[in-house]
């Protein structure tokens, strides 16, 4: 092919086609994959190619995607294919829509050419000063020896682990399996935190415990509401094509003649988005561009949600707008709630910076009754706002409150939702522990003798994150020493050198699991390698809870391989060594595993729901590979009630038989009382001068673990951006482009400039987990009472480091608002 | 594809008929469809006078079509240099205006200097080689291959870099 990029070549008639998820964010798009023999390729005419088009011609627009990036060269037992990923029109998800990350699935895909030419394709061992690939067998004498040393010597609580928890790659239900037995079943141990966050804990404890699950609508139902209500969420960069697909046209009225026709008897107009967020965000920019008079934004403080809700259950109440009949038969609590939560507009106005006008004008549009007298349909969608803000447990618990008081879940146009970052996939035997423990904050205090960190990186993703690294770096270099020392020795003798510089020198061993070297990789001592969706299959459910397989189409690199089965050798190994001195009884903890193949992990996790956390729930026994396959990329939505004609029947909302996820089966209020910022972040406000916001933009992935090796990528943001007001900017004598140095009392990290007039006067915004430029060096240890961080409390002064040339020559800095 | 791309599509159709650019394509310079030189590894792409660089408004986006009739593109003398800029001032640009993203025609905006779509709302920018400022693109917009004769002050049109959507090559 040219290097201009400039054609791509055609999969033919009878090509390989295979249905593929979306590996990224939570939306879920339906791709499918073409895969034909390196070589050959179609012709243009439409009955030469297996799309069906005729490219002698120019394609009009919006009849699908075809780019260079969608295309790519990969190996399958042994053999070259080409392949090209394009998205599904019939899936309803996305409806043939791709996103910037989706429409690159086929570049990430190995090529030994390729952007991912560095993915890890053996175990790699750091001994002496350098890394060294080796053979499974000798990768697990290491792994599994000195994780018995510490079983046998200092129990599982010397065993810590970050991991992930969710779906798409980097997860599924087959690897959530796999990984939590491994954790959880075997090891026993508690001493594991997520990805993203320093503990074992939800991000949406409080309402679980109000009975009420965060995925409780389907995106249909954004079609349908009369109202809706996007608290900090950016839905176009972070959940594009359900934003696109199923929000954008309730706005500008295209879904009404669904409406009328789901509800007859109610009035019926385009939809009203409510947007609650202190930043003029790329979807409030969008949303007024298309119906200005349709969209009210409430710009409000930072950190004062809680006061928001407060303020308008109150004023609901006041108006008699909440729902009684409902309160009184399917709920308990809300006279203490509304008591505890009672805040007046004038003192909501004055906290959140919100107008009385404004808010009354929110509380009209979403709980006003309607002109038919019927009580609006108004979902209330959420999420690093809430899910990063001031004290997770106690917004929760004021949205919550207000919804239930408002009858805003179990209809249909209504719901109670997080949006979500990632896909989920979460099948694990109950954690192990009474309670979450702040994982990094143990770390830091020298507890714990070996880490794994499994598909995720905590340097770029974790809050206090410079003492944490620095930590993690002078407990690693410990064991580092220890290894360089072990002369012509074999495994034993590292194991013990290990076991040595662990136990009397404060040293931690450190294991990564994924698909690259990464960032985190830099402090560990051995590197195992994974595979993703594509090369395994794989199974997810979306944000509406629909669960699709992805359906594998090539080989993993090298020797990598999915998760699951690295939970299992792993596994097997331990079990191996412990029936070799006899001891039956630990042998038996770590039996279970003689897992062939992924599938084999999911029929042991996923379709025995007995007594283990599965998103399935408990029917999740009905699902099957040969099932989920014929279901294509429209899956079925969890949970599943039946199997009947052959097709899985799922659920499209819950709660609409008002059976809440508590003991008494009613959802529950909690007080939420407004309590202001915490000490330790107002420390921070008081003392600095500008407001680090962070969050993500819709070019880059989590932690850039693909993006970070795609021009298209990097040359964009070739270091993390912060967005600053221009008059601030000015007065700093800072210019986009500029390397700038971010710190406060926490640590320092360095972001390049982007000026950007709709940031008001004092607030930034840093975009979150890059590679180069990390927010987390500034974020505060605070977390609420589940061990949640305040990701978004973050307070710190800026000053201009240097002026890169480079960077104002590539680089746009243009308005990234489209108006 | 969503109703709302539909609606939006035609709206901003519209819009960009009535922005009349003028057109700057002489149809025989356009290519033709011909047989593939086995032996080449670039595209046979016509080189095409687009315009004369002095006559080029500044700040104002100029219509033609290149490599043929149905591939739509802009010129625009931006009036400062820019990367990858033409012509006495290095400040003459051109792109490709079908979005990447799924084919939609992107409108010069000359108050912010870039590139709009109003389908699912991917900026470009004019002046930094058509880079995706965001959006939904997985590449940037198209840059057609100007080269710039001082003699005859002439514009020409000599190649592309990027794959014009709905193309699976730039020659058709």
């Amino acid at each position: 092919m040219s290097h201009n990029k400039d054609r791509v070549p055609l999969p033919p008639v009878g090509a390989q086609k295979t249905n593929m998820t979306c590996h990224f964010c939570i939306v879920g798009c339906g791709y499918h994959v073409y895969k034909w023999p390196h070589g050959t390729e179609g012709g243009r005419a439409p009955n030469e190619n297996a799309l069906g088009k005729d490219f002698r011609k120019q394609q009009p627009p919006l009849s699908g995607s075809m780019t260079p990036a969608m295309v790519n060269v990969v190996e399958d037992n042994g053999k070259k294919f080409n392949i090209m990923i394009q998205s599904d029109k019939e899936c309803v998800v996305n409806q043939g829509l791709t996103s910037t990350r989706g429409g690159q699935m086929a570049t990430i895909m190995y090529n030994a050419e390729g952007i991912s030419r560095d993915r890890l394709k053996y175990p790699r061992l750091f001994t002496g000063d350098d890394w060294v690939d080796v053979s499974w067998d000798e990768a697990m004498a290491v792994y599994a020896g000195v994780t018995k040393r510490m079983l046998d010597t200092f129990g599982p609580d010397s065993i810590m682990f970050n991991a992930f928890d969710h779906g798409g790659a980097g997860g599924g239900f087959e690897n959530t399996w796999g990984s939590g037995k491994l954790m959880f079943s075997a090891l026993k141990t508690r001493m594991v935190r997520i990805h993203n966050r320093p503990a074992y804990n939800s991000e949406c404890h409080a309402t679980r415990d109000m009975g009420i699950g965060e995925l409780n609508n389907s995106y249909e139902d954004s079609e349908l509401a009369d109202t809706i209500m996007f608290i900090g969420a950016n839905a176009y960069e972070t959940q594009t094509n359900y934003f696109l697909a199923h929000a954008l046209p309730n706005l500008t009225g295209t879904t009404i003649a669904k409406k009328k026709a789901w509800f007859k008897d109610e009035t019926v107009e385009n939809g009203r988005f409510i947007l609650v967020d202190p930043r003029r965000t790329l979807t409030t920019a969008i949303c007024q561009n298309n119906a200005k008079d349709n969209v009210l934004h409430l710009q409000i403080n930072p950190g004062t949600d809680t006061a928001l809700f407060d303020g308008l259950l109150t004023y609901v109440a006041d108006k008699g707008w909440h729902d009684q009949d409902f309160i009184d038969q399917h709920t308990t609590g809300f006279d203490k709630a509304l008591k505890a939560n009672h805040m007046s507009l004038d003192n909501c106005s004055r906290i959140t910076g919100i107008s009385v006008a404004d808010l009354e004008k929110a509380a009209d549009w979403a709980y006003k009754p309607k002109k038919s007298g019927h009580r609006p349909r108004t979902a209330h969608l959420y999420e690093k706002g809430i899910i990063w803000g001031n004290d997770n447990y106690r917004i929760q618990s004021a949205l919550v409150d207000l919804v239930l008081a408002t009858h805003n879940v179990g209809r249909r146009g209504t719901g109670v939702c997080r949006l979500g970052g990632h896909q989920e996939g979460y099948a694990r035997p109950p954690y192990p522990g009474k309670q979450p423990i702040y994982i990094d904050q143990e770390i830091i205090r020298g507890n714990g003798k070996m880490l794994t960190v499994w598909a995720c990186n905590a340097f770029q993703s974790t809050l206090n994150a410079q003492q944490y690294r620095q930590t993690l770096y002078r407990r690693a270099n410990i064991v580092r020493d220890a290894l360089a020392q072990v002369r012509g020795g074999g495994v034993e003798s590292m194991v013990d050198a290990i076991f040595d510089a662990v136990t009397n020198h404060g040293g931690l061993f450190i294991t990564t699991i994924d698909l690259y070297p990464t960032k985190f990789a830099q402090a560990s001592h051995l590197m195992l390698p994974a595979a993703h969706p594509g090369e395994m299959n794989l199974t997810s459910m979306n944000g509406e809870r629909r669960m699709r397989l992805s359906d594998k189409f090539m080989d993993p690199p090298g020797e990598a391989m999915p998760d699951c089965l690295i939970a299992a050798k792993i596994a097997n190994t331990l079990k191996a060594m412990y029936e070799k001195e006899g001891n039956k009884k630990m042998a038996g903890r770590f039996s279970g595993f003689d897992w062939k193949t992924e599938e084999d992990s999911f029929n042991d996790g996923f379709r025995k729901p007995e007594g283990i956390d599965s998103q399935g729930g408990d029917t999740g026994h009905l699902v099957t590979y040969e099932r989920l396959r014929t279901q294509g990329n429209n899956g079925v939505q969890l949970p599943v009630r039946e199997y009947r004609e052959g097709q899985l029947i799922g659920t499209e909302m819950i709660y609409s038989d008002y059976k809440f996820s508590t003991s008494d089966g009613k959802a529950h209020f909690l007080p939420a009382e407004w309590t202001g910022l915490p000490a330790m972040v107002e420390s921070q406000r008081k003392k600095y001068r500008f407001w680090i916001n962070n969050g993500r933009t819709n070019h880059i992935w989590q932690t850039a673990y693909h993006d970070q090796r795609i021009d298209f990528r990097t040359k964009r943001y070739p270091m993390a951006p912060i967005e600053i007001n221009p008059e601030d900017a000015k007065q700093l004598g800072i210019e986009s482009g500029d390397v700038v140095e971010v710190f406060n009392d926490f640590g320092a990290t360095f972001a390049m400039a982007y000026l950007e007039p709709d940031m008001k006067r004092g607030h930034t915004f840093m975009m979150f987990g890059y590679f180069n430029g990390n927010v987390g060096d500034v974020v505060t240890s605070w977390t609420d009472r589940n061990y949640i961080p305040y990701y978004k409390g973050t307070w710190a002064d800026i000053r201009k480091v240097s002026s890169m040339k480079d960077y104002k020559e590539s680089v746009s800095f243009k308005r990234r608002r489209y108006i | 594809m969503s109703q709302l791309s539909r609606r939006s599509f035609i709206k901003l159709s519209g819009a960009g008929v009535a922005a009349g650019v003028t057109s700057l394509t002489p149809a025989s310079a356009l290519a033709k469809p011909e047989s593939y030189n086995p032996g080449a590894t670039t595209l046979p792409y016509p080189q095409m006078d687009i315009a004369k660089a002095k006559s080029l408004p500044k700040n104002k986006a100029v219509h033609f079509n290149y490599p043929d009739e149905s591939s739509p593109c802009t010129v625009i003398r931006m009036g400062q240099p820019v990367p990858g800029g033409v012509g006495p001032d290095m400040d003459i640009v051109a792109y490709s205006t079908l979005c990447t993203h799924m084919g939609c025609p992107v409108s010069y905006d000359p108050d912010s200097r870039d590139f709009k779509c109003p389908c699912h709302f991917s900026v470009f920018d004019s002046e930094k080689m058509g880079q995706m400022v965001t959006g939904q693109a997985t590449e940037n917009l198209p840059k057609i291959r100007l080269e710039y004769d001082a003699g005859s002050d002439s514009v020409t049109a000599v190649g592309i870099d990027g794959l014009i959507f709905g193309r699976q090559a730039n020659i058709l």
